[in-house]
């Protein structure tokens, strides 16, 4: 009887012992350990912004003349070395032609000029801060400019009932880091002032992973079969803005587009 | 060596049982486990959300038969009786209900708008109170404006008559979609689409997305104070605090630009929001502008749980009302010129 005890009591040892290093050693930890929510899930609540020249161009770079004379070099291009792992985008030939013409011509073409809402990946790198709110059903994501808004579905994947600008979001967690998976773009934005383009068949995953208390790590993947000859990836990190009373404000920039898009329109004196 | 092994074996067993149960995320307690508490009250508790607050998240209609000002020959009656209701619901549903505005009696129109176009099916609208209006109080209708807002607004039209149509300055701002008009604040119903509004909370903040224009306000709940006076915003500045279970959202910092019912930047917002079933929360709100109404009003919704989806509206992206009107007039213009005019 006691024999069986001992087997019994060795065996469960085993089993725990088993167990425990599957814990440790299966997972891999990350290195930083972001605060829970009371659900549980790392916590991404908070305004953040990218500090980066993706938005001038994902691509590496110098500085380059402005697109206005007159605002000089208070609006030329920074420098930078580019947000695109590998530095190239993968175009195919017709698409890397179509590059070409809404580079030469972005001020007329690229719909953040005409304050258009600025699509997925873009609203996350443009020079403005965005909000996350974070519930345990649905995540949004409050961007400033222009009022741009998404809601991340935390449950069950569910499907677009249509394309839109901001496209649709599942979302999920693997470990640290919130995966979201954006489908249904429309083919109206860019990527960048640079004239990176995408089609309707636009397919973005995204990662965020808390990498310090005030920093995030932003990672996109990037799919398009009718534009790119195979997947390419951006990564970047999000800082927080930690004044004080840091806000998202109103950027309802249509009334400072309205002289270029209506402006001929407009009866003559 | 025989006594102290189990011993041990269960030491680690506990340990590691210790250790799992950590990993696990802490449950919320569920109204469900708030139920099978003994004793427990009958009376419904609103949810938590993860940190603690009232959950007032999900996606609500505000949509209602109950009109903003109360159908003249009421008085002071501020409620129907169920029988009462139930007989001017069947007259509401008879009869026409019009694009937006005030909704109660049935009247006739010359022009139906079939919004059924847009997913809206007024046959299914309903009484969510049994208010005679959304004004609250014996009155139950907008105090009568000041002379000087009279006035004030009088200027505004003057300085546009004759110029409606010059240029994009001159259009109303819905038509600019720059703000629609069901999607400034305060929140009123209108019978029809974009009537949509979805909660998330996340901690410090409550933030509402309306529908229509995907009009986004994230609400700080800390209380803090607005931002300075001369930053003016088209849909104000909006801080919130909790008072027990009910947000109050105080608004101010108004540009002059967007009056409502003829109100100046003066006008200062007070929302309330109270959850008071799963699928119910009072919208509660006040208005008061000094230089526009002699007195503040009230008017109180009861908003509906609803199934979305909540769509994009990307007015402006797709904005060919004002180029289509603008250009009808340059033309109408051309041929008015033709004829010597």
């Amino acid at each position: 009887m006691q024999k069986q005890f001992r087997n019994v009591v060795v065996a469960s040892m085993a089993a725990a012992i088993v167990l425990l290093a599957a814990m440790l050693g299966g997972a891999q930890a990350p290195a930083y350990r972001a605060p829970r929510t009371g659900d549980g899930k790392p916590n991404l609540n908070g305004i953040w912004q990218a500090l980066n020249e993706a938005n001038w161009d994902l691509q590496g770079h110098a500085a380059g003349h402005g697109p206005v004379a007159a605002l000089g070099a208070a609006f030329s291009l920074p420098p930078s070395l580019g947000v695109v792992e590998g530095d190239e985008i993968p175009y195919l030939p017709a698409a890397a032609a179509k590059k070409k013409e809404n580079q030469a011509n972005w001020t007329k073409l690229d719909p953040e000029v005409k304050c258009y809402l600025p699509g997925v990946p873009r609203a996350a790198y443009l020079p403005y801060p965005f909000q996350i709110v974070q519930g345990p059903q649905n995540i949004m994501m409050a961007y400033q400019y222009a009022g741009g808004v998404r809601i991340i579905n935390m449950g069950p994947a569910t499907k677009a009932p249509g394309d839109s600008w901001m496209g649709w979001s599942n979302g999920r967690w693997e470990g640290e880091t919130l995966v979201v998976d954006v489908t249904s773009l429309n083919d109206q934005t860019w990527f960048d002032r640079a004239g990176n383009f995408h089609s309707d068949a636009l397919h973005v995953v995204e990662r965020y992973t808390p990498r310090s208390a005030d920093t995030l790590m932003y990672e996109a993947t990037i799919e398009d079969p009718k534009v790119f000859s195979r997947p390419w990836k951006i990564s970047m990190p999000l800082y927080r803005r930690v004044e004080k009373n840091a806000r998202i404000l109103e950027y309802k920039c249509v009334e400072f587009a309205e002289e270029l898009l209506y402006g001929p329109l407009s009866k003559k004196p | 060596m025989s006594h102290r092994l189990p011993a041990l074996a269960v030491g680690l067993a506990v340990m590691i049982v210790v250790a799992l149960l950590a990993q696990l995320p802490a449950t919320a307690q569920t109204p469900a486990s708030a139920a099978k508490a003994p004793a427990a009250a009958k009376a419904w508790m609103v949810p938590r959300a993860p940190d603690g607050k009232p959950d007032l998240q999900g996606i609500w209609s505000d949509n209602t038969l109950t009109p903003l000002e109360r159908p003249k020959g009421l008085g002071a009656k501020e409620f129907y009786t169920d029988q009462e209701l139930a007989e001017n619901s069947k007259k509401a549903r008879e009869g026409n209900v019009g694009e937006e505005g005030e909704l109660g009696a049935a009247r006739p129109n010359a022009v139906r708008y079939d919004l059924e176009l847009y997913g809206f099916d007024p046959s299914k609208l309903r009484y969510t109170s049994k208010r005679t209006s959304l004004i609250v109080g014996p009155e139950g209708v907008v105090p009568p404006m000041l002379p000087g807002a009279r006035e004030r607004n009088a200027e505004i039209t003057a300085k546009n008559k004759g110029h409606e149509f010059d240029s994009y300055l001159n259009r109303p701002l819905s038509e600019r979609c720059i703000l629609m008009g069901q999607e400034q604040i305060p929140m009123r119903p209108g019978a029809n689409e974009g009537n949509l509004l979805q909660i998330v909370q996340g901690q410090g903040y409550v933030s509402l997305l309306h529908e229509i224009d995907h009009s986004t306000r994230v609400i700080p709940t800390d209380g803090r104070a607005h931002v300075p006076q001369n930053i003016r915003l088209w849909q104000g500045d909006s801080v919130g605090h909790w008072e027990g279970d009910t947000l109050v959202v105080d608004t101010t910092n108004f540009t002059n630009r967007t009056p409502f019912r003829g109100s100046s930047e003066k006008l200062h917002l007070i929302e309330r929001f109270t959850r008071t079933a799963d699928n119910t929360m009072v919208y509660q709100f006040t208005v008061e502008d000094p230089t526009t109404w002699a007195k503040p009003w009230t008017a109180e919704i009861a908003w509906t749980k609803t199934k979305g989806p909540v769509y994009e509206w990307a007015c402006h992206e797709g904005n060919t009302m004002i180029t289509t009107i603008l250009r009808g007039a340059r033309v109408a213009d051309a041929e008015a010129a033709k004829k010597g005019k």
